[in-house]
């Protein structure tokens, strides 16, 4: 295995229309790391996820996974090489129990050489993996329709449906947007024990008490670009930041 | 009836057995009530060929054409369970009626041979064709397979190949009745319940995810495309299996093949009977097509009569009849006798 970053991008650049959503932006990931990517709303965050994973083909750049470039994969192929991202506005499958959202990723080609083939095998496997995302497994949640799960549980589902993959990388947008402060003390150590097992992760948040408590490292956006990068109290230090986040609702106190 | 003091109460029937994947079977007697309905329309369809003397060759026909557009109906079902709206199946029964006209005419083959062979040809065929619009959704793929039969049809009749305006006779018959009934009940049966089955696993699972939420299924690792296409493969064999069984059974095969009535009658049957559960669209094509039979002696008016049928079950039962009916087999409908207690109990409570 090469010691390199796990993950490089060389100024990536993507136009819709006449906006330039993500405007050179230059970073790498250590394997291990844990990254946050902070920025106003339309910052273009969401846009620089969607190019790392594939749902959406730069316009400029190049992105470097494990050495190798993948600019422009296909996001199937992206999840093949072992990386799983949430979505900003998570949209399970209603109509089916919980866990049997989870039984689609756990059929992925990714995870299908890993976990044991026999019929109703992944339903064991699912109901386990929502257990430790804090669906209680005696209750019946686990097997309500995904439509009628409250916020937090969606979030949760959201995020076994990443770990499912079994993931070297872990991308997840504005996992905690919309969760009440008691969701998000209890999804917090799910996510620092991802941390702690050594994956590889980047958090898009705008719950930045709750974000540093996690990152070792973040990245600031605005209108697209890069503004700063390094620890969590040295860019929240520096002006630039500041003022970008002047105005909005985040409030920041380390 | 004097209703006052009564409530009317519904519960679920088997409510466990009918939970996915929990098969807690309480009594033999439960297994009986629920196999019942599926052992008695198999029962049904098995005997029916042998009744020939008493229903006459007329009523044999039209169950025989019941059979060609459940199979359509299902291969309807199958796309629209995978988020493919057909407005064409058509192209699925002209490719299997002129992939098997053509390696009889031209090779002298017997249908039991060309008839497997033209059910995947056209299949291939089929996907082939449908391949690069797979990745349009919604009504941009429904327009395009319904331009499609009358595509082929321009094609054939411009190019005048495969017997152009005047198609293919004389083909060899398959057999005599009630051979080709029984072959072509059996096929449709083992279509309902292989799809059925093939739904109830997780690569059948993935494929109605894809209908719920494409987005989340490319992030689980999954080829959409690819996995379209398999749909497609899958749902173009029993459409193209229906168009060659019936072009022995006429011994024709012509541009009627890509009529639209074999784009119609599938799609009113599957909504008629309700998608989604393969059974249904089954039964809504045993309830259209005879109905359309029935109407036959009121000449002109027989078209519109059969729409305000279908228009009247589309409004009275949206989710579909066979939906409807199951719903209703397991719930059982009581009266009870209200509480009298109950409003004094809460006084109680609040009193003490
Ligand atoms: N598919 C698209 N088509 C056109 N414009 C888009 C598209 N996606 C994003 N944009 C635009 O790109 C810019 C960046 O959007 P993006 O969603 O990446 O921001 P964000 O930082 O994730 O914001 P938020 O914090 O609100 O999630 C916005 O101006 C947005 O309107
Ligand atoms: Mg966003």
């Amino acid at each position: 295995m090469d010691s390199g970053p796990i993950l490089r991008a060389v100024d990536l650049c993507k136009d819709f229309g006449g906006i330039r959503a993500v405007d050179r932006v230059s970073f790498e990931l250590q394997k291990g790391e844990t990254l946050g990517i902070i920025g106003p709303n339309g910052s273009g965050k969401s846009t620089l996820i969607n190019l790392i994973t594939g749902f959406v083909k730069p316009s400029g750049g190049r992105i470097f996974y494990q050495g190798r470039d993948i600019t422009g994969i296909a996001p199937h192929k992206a999840v093949m090489l072992g990386m799983a991202r949430s979505f900003q506005m998570p949209r399970p499958f209603y109509n089916m129990p919980a866990y049997k959202n989870l039984v689609i990723p756990l059929f992925s080609p990714r995870t299908r050489r890993l976990k044991g083939g026999r019929y109703g095998d992944r339903d064991e496997v699912a109901i386990h993996l929502l257990e430790d995302m804090g669906f209680e497994r005696d209750s019946n949640v686990p097997y309500q329709p995904a439509g009628v799960l409250p916020h937090g549980y969606v979030k949760r589902l959201e995020l076994a449906r990443c770990l499912a993959l079994e993931p070297d990388l872990v991308i997840l947008d504005e996992l905690f947007s919309g969760m009440s402060m008691s969701e998000v003390a209890g999804v917090l150590p799910l996510i620092e024990r991802i941390a702690d097992e050594g994956k590889t992760l980047i958090m898009v948040e705008h719950r930045l008490r709750e974000l540093f408590r996690v990152v070792d490292r973040v990245i600031v956006l605005n209108f697209g670009r890069k503004i700063a990068e390094g620890a969590p109290d040295v860019v929240m230090a520096n002006p630039e930041v500041k003022e970008s986040y002047l105005g909005s609702e985040v409030e920041f106190s380390a | 009836m004097n209703e006052a003091g009564y409530r009317r109460e519904r519960l679920d029937r088997g409510i466990k057995v009918r939970t996915d994947d929990i098969f807690a079977l309480s009594s033999y007697r439960e297994i009986l009530y629920l196999t019942l309905p599926r052992l008695a329309a198999i029962a049904a369809l098995l005997v029916f060929p042998l009744l020939k003397g008493v229903t006459g060759i007329y009523w044999q026909n039209v169950v025989l054409t019941a059979c060609t557009i459940a199979l359509l109906a299902l291969s309807w079902d199958l796309l629209h369970s995978v988020g493919l709206v057909s407005l064409g199946q058509a192209i699925f029964f002209g490719a299997g009626a002129y992939a098997t006209g053509f390696f009889s005419q031209h090779f002298g083959w017997p249908p039991l041979v060309t008839i497997p062979l033209a059910t995947a040809v056209g299949a291939i065929f089929c996907t082939v064709l449908l391949y690069p619009v797979l990745r349009l959704r919604g009504i941009y793929f429904a327009l395009i397979t319904f331009a499609m039969p009358l595509l082929l049809t321009r094609v054939i009749e411009a190019t005048k190949i495969l017997g152009g305006n005047v198609g293919m006779s004389g083909l060899p018959p398959l057999s005599d009745t009630p051979l080709d009934l029984y072959l072509i009940i059996t096929v449709m049966l083992i279509c309902v319940f292989g799809f059925r089955r093939l739904f109830d696993t997780d690569y059948g699972l993935v494929l109605k995810a894809i209908r719920e939420n494409d987005r989340s299924v490319m992030a689980a690792g999954f080829d959409l495309q690819w996995y379209r296409t398999q749909a497609v493969f899958i749902a173009a064999i029993p459409g193209a299996f229906a168009g060659a069984f019936l072009t022995h059974y006429y011994q024709f095969a012509g541009l009627p093949a890509f009529s639209i009535e074999y784009s119609i009658l599938p799609l009113a049957s599957a909504i008629v009977g309700g998608p989604g559960s393969f059974s249904g669209v089954a039964l809504g094509a045993f309830m259209l097509v005879p109905l359309s039979e029935a109407l036959r002696s009121f000449g002109n008016l027989r078209v519109v009569i059969y729409s305000i049928v279908v228009v009247v079950f589309i409004v009275i039962l949206p989710e579909g009849v066979f939906n409807y009916l199951q719903r209703k087999y397991y719930q059982i409908e009581r009266l009870v006798p209200m509480e009298e207690g109950g409003n004094g109990q809460r006084a109680n409570i609040a009193g003490s």
